[in-house]
């Protein structure tokens, strides 16, 4: 609690001197708020590490599991990034995009697992989910464009990002209509369960085949943007889209790549998403959706670096912050905590860093 | 009729503004033409509705065989016509070279699935766009071309505008509009900026219209001059003429100045 202000007076000195007034307030609550993280977290993590209750390895397999949870993190989060370059929304609608893929692929797994083709040729049939997963997330963010957003490309920022929750909802529900309203399990698929050990640690095969998959994903997508010619126009167009169209960039089309790009990942995203998770519902892509969203502002909104970067280590804090900070302070369940670490930490970087990490005027932008 | 670029009474009213009022411009092939007039006079609208930035209000514009009016802009560079900028307006946060092949864009084909799936047709085109960029930034001989790594933000103001004109250059235009090129730079840099409008026309072939207000520019390089003042075409014709004109003179340095003229 901060001591109340006194009372206003209808002088025009005294509103002068409640101006001056209000300036180091706000830094002195913006210090005792850093200072009590800061303490809750320091203290709560000596606690923890006091107890002794988790060893090195469990540290390494949270860390791990951090890792994994945030490369899919990461990819949905270049959705976000991406069009935020280019059109400068928020498309909150993209964890919509990300469930989409993934659920109609399970129809198709489901009837792989029936007829034994998932286990008996797995790989091809890993391929098959994924291309159904891409394609399905691709088109369903491409009709976004077109029919939600486009119309309004004209229109103050606020409408786009109002249409954005709207359309969220709409295709969550669409899915639930279509596809019904039950968690569903996605089917085993055999060759991905059991462990390795890589450099002496010991992952889940799903765990180390999400974070290269997925880092694979990410530096197709930097050369892409980088070196290619649609690459160069998304640029091009996020920075001045006129000056873009006179340069005979197609804007119109450059914006649906952009978004057909940001759905291909995160389609991609959703099949990892189920080797790591096993479950399907239409309702699975609001929290990865939203967590994205907020790797992509811890990293810089509108940089693809920082998307990649501000994933992993959303994913990281996720999975190693509840047992480190909270298991010593003897809160129950910690894990269930998770989504307090994930959007604490969303508040504290629009406090401190608002321009995230690696920053939108740097790197390249799309 | 065989003028390259033709506009017949076009006319543009903004509010209870009307910027520009039924002018006749035409350019023919490798003509200079420079634009005048003060200040708010239409020159640069004139410019945006060429390019397809404004529809006009009235009036045909003709180019090469082309109706440009209901053109988008992109669609107007693809025909021909490139320009550049009062205010530099480059892509900051991109290479001076990437800057230089954005400029291609209207000149390639391959689309999104050829950059997916790196086809040789769209190495080749990747390739002929580079070495076309290169080409480009060359001309303006050791100002661009040891810096095509440098972000374009990066850039010295002078060399800003010659990206500009290297980008436009790009696109293989017929005709270039150049809106103030000399804004901003020293005597010698507008020395140079004369021989370059120069250049362009003789080796490139282009058709250029300029606006500029710096006399000693428009007098060194264009073949022919056009007066706007108040959206309307005062003066038409060779630079002494134009010069000599009394409603020019008027215009420029208002009814009482018109004997300190030379």
């Amino acid at each position: 609690m901060t001591a109340p202000a006194p009372a206003p007076t209808p002088t025009e000195q005294s509103s002068r001197r409640l101006r001056f007034e209000r300036i180091p307030m706000r830094r002195i609550i913006l210090i005792v708020l850093s200072l009590s993280i800061i303490y809750g977290v320091v203290a709560g993590s000596t606690a923890t590490l006091r107890t002794g209750v988790f060893t090195a390895e469990d540290w390494q397999s949270l860390i791990i599991n951090g890792l994994a949870r945030g490369s899919v993190y990461a990819l949905i989060a270049i959705g976000y990034t991406l069009v935020y370059g280019i059109l400068f929304m928020i498309n909150f609608a993209h964890g919509e995009v990300f469930m989409s893929g993934v659920y109609t692929a399970y129809f198709v797994a489901v009837a792989f697992a029936g007829n034994g083709f998932l286990n008996s040729n797995p790989l091809i049939a890993i391929a098959i989910l994924l291309l159904v997963s891409m394609a399905v997330s691709v088109f369903v963010a491409v009709i976004l464009e077109r029919l939600a957003y486009r119309p309004l490309r004209g229109a103050p920022r606020l409408v786009p990002l109002i249409t954005a929750i709207g359309a969220s909802f709409f295709l969550q529900y669409t899915f639930r209509g279509l596809y019904g309203a039950n968690v569903r399990a996605y089917p085993n698929i055999e060759i991905l369960q059991g462990k390795w050990t890589i450099f002496g640690i010991q992952m889940l095969k799903t765990q180390a085949i999400v974070i290269v998959a997925a880092m694979l994903l990410w530096v197709l997508l930097y050369l892409f943007v980088a070196r290619t010619k649609t690459g160069r126009s998304m640029r091009a167009v996020g920075e001045d889209r006129e000056i873009a169209s006179l340069m005979g960039i197609n804007v119109d089309r450059t914006i649906v790549a952009t978004f057909a790009i940001g759905g291909a990942l995160a389609g991609a995203a959703g099949i990892l998403y189920v080797f790591l998770f096993n479950q399907v519902i239409f309702t699975m892509g609001f929290l990865p959706g939203i967590k994205a969203f907020t790797a992509a502002v811890l990293g810089g909104i509108g940089s693809i670096t920082g998307a990649a970067l501000g994933g992993l280590l959303l994913g990281i804090l996720e999975a190693v912050g509840p047992n480190l900070f909270l298991t010593g302070a003897n809160v129950p369940s910690p894990n269930q905590l998770q989504p307090v670490i994930a959007f604490g930490i969303l508040v504290l970087v629009l406090i401190f860093l608002p321009g995230g990490f690696v920053g939108a005027s740097e790197e390249k932008r799309a | 009729m065989n003028h390259l670029l033709e506009l017949e009474g076009v006319s543009k009213r903004f509010g209870g503004v009307q910027a520009v009022d039924s002018v006749d411009f035409w350019a023919d092939p490798g003509e200079i033409v420079g634009v005048i007039g003060p200040n708010g006079a239409g020159k640069t609208t004139l410019f945006n509705i060429v390019t397809g930035f404004y529809a006009p209000d009235a009036g045909k514009i003709h180019f090469d065989g082309h109706n440009l009016v209901g053109l988008k802009p992109n669609q107007i560079t693809r025909v021909g016509v490139s320009r550049t900028f009062q205010a530099v307006r480059l892509f900051g946060a991109m290479t001076v070279l990437e800057n230089a092949m954005v400029g291609q864009h209207t000149r390639t084909k391959a689309g999104v699935y050829g950059a997916l799936l790196n086809t040789p047709r769209t190495v080749r085109e990747e390739q002929k766009v580079h070495a076309s960029a290169i080409d480009s930034l060359a001309f303006f001989g050791d100002r661009l071309t040891p810096r095509i790594n440098s972000l374009a933000s990066e850039l010295a103001y002078a060399d800003r505008r010659r990206l500009e004109i290297a980008r436009a250059m790009a696109t293989e235009p017929q005709l270039l509009l150049l809106d103030e090129p000399a804004a901003g730079m020293n005597p010698s840099e507008k020395e140079g900026l004369i021989e370059l409008i120069g250049r362009l026309r003789d080796v490139k072939g282009y058709a250029i219209v300029l606006i500029e207000h710096d006399m000693p520019v428009i007098k060194g390089v264009s073949d022919r001059v056009v007066a706007l003042d108040y959206g309307k075409k005062i003066a038409d014709g060779t630079y002494d003429e134009v010069a000599a004109n009394q409603q020019v003179i008027e215009a420029y340095l208002g009814k009482a100045g018109s004997e300190e003229q030379e």
